[in-house]
C-alpha cells in the first residue's frame, strides 16, 4: 500500500491547523508572520498533491504564484516590523493597537 | 520505499511546525520553520514536482528564512516571558474551532456529493515536474498572472522602500 493523495492532504491540512493556531495564540509579531508561511505552506503542499494525482501541472504553477505572493508579504510584513518596532519599542500585538477604532 | 521517506519527512514537517508555534526563542522557532519548508520540499520530490522543490529550497528556505532571520537578530528580541496571549484566548480559539468546523463540515458534504477524482491520472507525462514542463504551462496557460506577478513584486518593493524611509 503505496502513499496516496489522501495521505498528503491529511498532511497539509495537519500544518495548516498548526499554523492557525499559531497565529492565534502567539502574541509575537514575527511569529505570528512565521505561522502564515505555515499555512501558506500547506496549502502549497495540497496544491503539488492535487497536482499530482491529476497529472495537470498547473497545480505546481500555482504554487509558484504563492510563492511570490509569500516572498511579497513578507517582504512588506518585516519592514512593517521593523517600522513598528522601531516607534514602538514592542512587538506584543496585545499592545498594538492603533488601528483599533 | 516511498511510504518510509513520506512518514519520516512528514513527521519531521509536522515536528518543525510543532516548535515554530510553541517554542519560546524566536531563533529557534526561524530555524524550526527552515525544517518544515526542507521537508515540505523532500515530499515536493516525492510527489515528482522537482522543479518546485527546488524552488522551495531556494526561495523559502533560502532567501525568506534569512529575512526573517536578519529581521529577529536586528531586533534583539529577547524571549518572551509569556508566550501565551493572555487576553481574549478563548474567544479567539473558539472562533478558530467555529470556523475550522464549518469547513469540515462543508468538505464532508462536498466529499458526499462525489467529489471523487474522477479524472485521476493514470500514467504522467515524460516532462511531468521539470523545468520544462512547468515553464510550458506557465508561459503558455498563464502568462499574463506570471507577467502580473512582476507588477505585485515592484508595489512591494516600492511599498518597503516607502515604510523603511518613513521611520527615520
Amino acid at each position: 500500500m503505496g502513499v496516496t493523495i489522501e495521505h498528503y492532504l491529511i498532511l497539509s491540512a495537519i500544518l495548516f491547523v498548526i499554523g492557525a493556531y499559531g497565529v492565534v495564540i502567539r502574541k509575537n509579531l514575527i511569529i505570528v508572520l512565521m505561522s502564515l508561511e505555515l499555512m501558506l505552506n500547506s496549502a502549497n503542499l495540497a496544491f503539488v498533491a492535487f497536482s499530482k494525482a491529476l497529472g495537470d501541472m498547473t497545480g505546481q504553477v500555482f504554487m509558484l504564484m504563492t510563492l511570490t505572493v509569500a516572498a511579497a508579504e513578507v517582504a512588506v510584513g518585516l519592514a512593517l516590523v521593523v517600522a513598528i518596532y522601531t516607534h514602538r519599542e514592542t512587538l506584543d500585538i496585545d499592545v498594538l493597537k492603533m488601528l483599533k477604532g | 520505499m516511498e511510504s518510509v521517506f513520506f512518514y519520516i519527512f512528514a513527521a519531521a514537517s509536522i515536528t518543525g511546525a510543532l516548535l515554530v508555534v510553541t517554542h519560546q526563542n524566536p531563533v529557534a522557532s526561524v530555524l524550526s520553520l527552515v525544517l518544515t519548508l526542507f521537508s515540505t520540499a523532500v515530499l515536493f520530490v516525492l510527489l515528482l514536482a522537482h522543479f518546485v522543490a527546488a524552488i522551495q529550497i531556494l526561495v523559502y528556505a533560502g532567501a525568506i528564512m534569512v529575512l526573517f532571520m536578519f529581521t529577529v537578530m536586528f531586533l534583539n528580541i529577547r524571549e518572551e516571558s509569556l508566550w501565551f496571549d493572555a487576553q481574549n484566548i478563548r474567544v479567539k480559539l473558539g472562533v478558530l474551532a467555529a470556523i475550522l468546523f464549518a469547513l469540515g463540515y462543508v468538505a464532508s458534504v462536498g466529499l458526499k456529493k462525489g467529489f471523487a477524482l474522477k479524472n485521476a491520472a493514470t500514467s504522467l507525462p515524460d516532462n511531468f515536474g521539470t523545468v520544462e514542463g512547468v515553464g510550458e504551462v506557465l508561459f503558455r496557460d498563464y502568462l499574463l498572472p506570471f507577467e502580473l506577478t512582476s507588477v505585485l513584486i515592484v508595489v512591494a518593493i516600492l511599498g518597503v522602500v516607502a515604510i523603511a524611509k518613513k521611520g527615520d
